[in-house]
């Protein structure tokens, strides 16, 4: 593919758009499905995965935080770089049949895969309510693209914005009343969700971002202990069913 | 017309390009990306006698030029493959091999009994080099007397082709290949993984759940060129060189080394596509270079 635009929000983070190299579609995905991109910048081995932010006839975009070698290099593409990328890839998330109360919960770059999942719900004349939580204020671009398909909430570590404290403890999440919730984020994040949710018996799916390798169900790298034994998170995920996670 | 046809032994492989064990699943995982039927062939992941979870997670570490992984052979076992992958990958027009591992030489002989029923495979390769798992693997495969013995019973309960896959964790691998071609092994293949470790120093603590894991990818590819140079020299049956080959010339590098065949392993990972275009810089670097068949320029070190 080739990239089309690249704009560096608040807080480190980049939003990257990518069109294909031969103006063809870009791919059909679903949300929650994932993209692995070959940082050839970054001079490292293997390929990294990403969250699909969002995805058009046109576009494919995704949200990057620089965490580790892979993801800093991405920052330094420009305009027309060419850039592999093997997508769609894994299983995304479950979009309910019928109109239904749902909740989205994303924790720092996690809230990537959050704005196409909330396009596509309300596709489905569903208006999620997004919890968005940051270690600071975040980016006001961003902000403005969440919410174009979702009722959005911010909480921030320091108190800088919106509610001071965890996301689970958010009064949208734990005064909630959904049938639906789906969540990406740190573990410790997606863990105290489990909790809520179990208590509450939401309908409840996480996207799970394990260490990986190929991406195609073949290195057993990436596994994550469920129910049924390990199991790759990157063929049979990244989205898991909350009965398939013994947390 | 560049003549890649290889022949492995008994075996006649299209082209000396075959998929090292378990960095290519059961070839389904990778059929969207390639028309497996071009491949000489690929080897299935390492196959046990009961089903195996493999160690927990994290798994894997990617180092300067390599990935260390500690995956511990998890598979289904060897009834599900029998029962459920055999017939999907039975109809490919490509030599499908079988990785067999165990941790007792009776579970090595059970597996490759079972298999011997299977038609359509004509080699299993046989693994005294896993150093993920804490009995079996590489505790066979590091002494003379401990891999002749794995090899000898496992020879008399498989009635086809035996390559076996060799740890490059030991003193002399040249000494484990005599010993092996000596215990009935119909070719060699070389080098599994590395022994390595990587500390993640935020936490002061190892990247892996089981601290030492295997190193692969480009990283190792200078050793194993050497071992494969010195084990072709010393035994008479074929050698199968793999470590870090990610592109045609390193490909080259191994059969000039004196590889019949290559594996490729970690680069199936970074691009699925790496095995058919293997295979076409061959067809390509033969032409560039008047060789009409590869085997002109095999062991030309």
């Amino acid at each position: 593919m080739r990239v089309d635009f690249l704009r560096h929000l608040a807080g480190g983070t980049v939003h990257i758009g990518l069109r294909t190299a031969d103006g063809t579609p870009v791919p059909a995905m679903e949300p929650g499905q994932f993209v692995e991109v070959a940082v050839d910048k970054a001079k490292v081995l293997l390929n990294r995965p990403f969250s699909i932010f969002n995805r058009t006839d046109e576009l494919l975009e995704l949200l990057v935080k620089p965490l580790g070698r892979g993801s800093e290099a991405l920052g330094h593409y420009v305009p027309g770089d060419e850039i592999r990328v093997i997508a769609p890839l894994g299983k995304g998330f479950t979009l309910p049949d019928a109109p239904a109360k749902v909740l989205l919960a994303g924790g720092g770059v996690g809230v990537a895969p959050m704005h196409y999942l909330s396009a596509a719900l309300e596709a489905k004349g569903i208006r999620p309510v997004l919890v968005y939580g940051e270690r600071t204020t975040p980016d006001a671009s961003l902000k403005e693209l969440l919410s174009r398909h979702a009722d959005l909430h911010i909480c921030t570590d320091d108190g800088s914005e919106g509610f001071h404290g965890f996301v689970a403890n958010h009064p949208a999440v734990a005064e909630g009343d959904y049938d639906f919730c789906m969540v990406c984020g740190p573990a410790p994040m997606m863990k105290s969700i489990y909790n809520v949710a179990k208590e509450k018996n939401w309908n409840t799916e996480f996207s799970l971002e394990n260490k990986m390798a190929c991406g195609l169900g073949a290195c057993l790298c990436c596994v994550e202990n469920t129910t049924t034994g390990n199991r790759c998170v990157c063929s049979d995920g990244p989205v898991f069913n909350i009965n398939e996670l013994p947390w | 017309m560049v003549n890649l046809s290889t022949k492995l032994g008994d075996i006649a492989l299209k082209n000396p390009v075959l998929t090292a064990s378990g960095t290519f699943g059961f070839g389904e995982e990778y059929s969207d990306f390639i028309d497996l039927n071009r491949l000489g062939g690929f080897i299935v992941k390492g196959t046990t006698l009961e089903p195996r979870e493999g160690n927990p997670y994290p798994r894997m570490a990617e180092t300067p030029s390599g990935m260390l992984n500690a995956v511990g052979l998890q598979n289904k076992g060897v009834d599900h493959f029998i029962s459920n992958i055999y017939p999907r990958i039975a109809g490919l027009d490509t030599e499908v091999m079988i990785n067999v591992s165990g941790k007792s030489i009776e579970d090595y002989v059970a597996v490759a009994e079972k298999l011997s029923a299977l038609d359509s495979i004509h080699a299993i390769e046989l693994n005294i080099s896993c150093p993920n798992v804490k009995q079996g693997g590489m505790a066979f495969g590091t002494t003379t007397d401990g891999a002749a013995s794995v090899v000898s019973a496992v020879r008399k309960a498989w009635p086809r082709h035996l390559m076996v896959k060799l740890s490059p964790n030991v003193t002399s691998i040249v000494d484990i290949a005599k010993a092996v071609e000596g215990a009935g092994a119909d070719s060699l293949s070389l080098i599994n993984t590395l022994l390595g470790m990587a500390v993640d120093i935020e936490r002061r603590r190892p990247v892996l759940s089981t601290v030492t894991g295997g190193l692969s990818g480009p990283a190792v590819k200078p050793v194993a060129v050497r071992m494969v140079w010195q084990v072709a020299k010393a035994v008479g049956v074929p050698v199968v060189g793999l470590g870090g080959i990610v592109t045609a010339a390193d490909a080259i590098e191994f059969i000039m080394a004196g590889a019949t065949a290559i594996q490729v392993g970690t680069a199936n990972f970074i691009d699925p596509t790496t095995t058919v275009r293997i295979i076409d810089d061959m067809t390509q670097w033969c032409e560039r270079h008047g060789v009409n068949d590869i085997a002109e320029i095999r062991g030309c070190i």
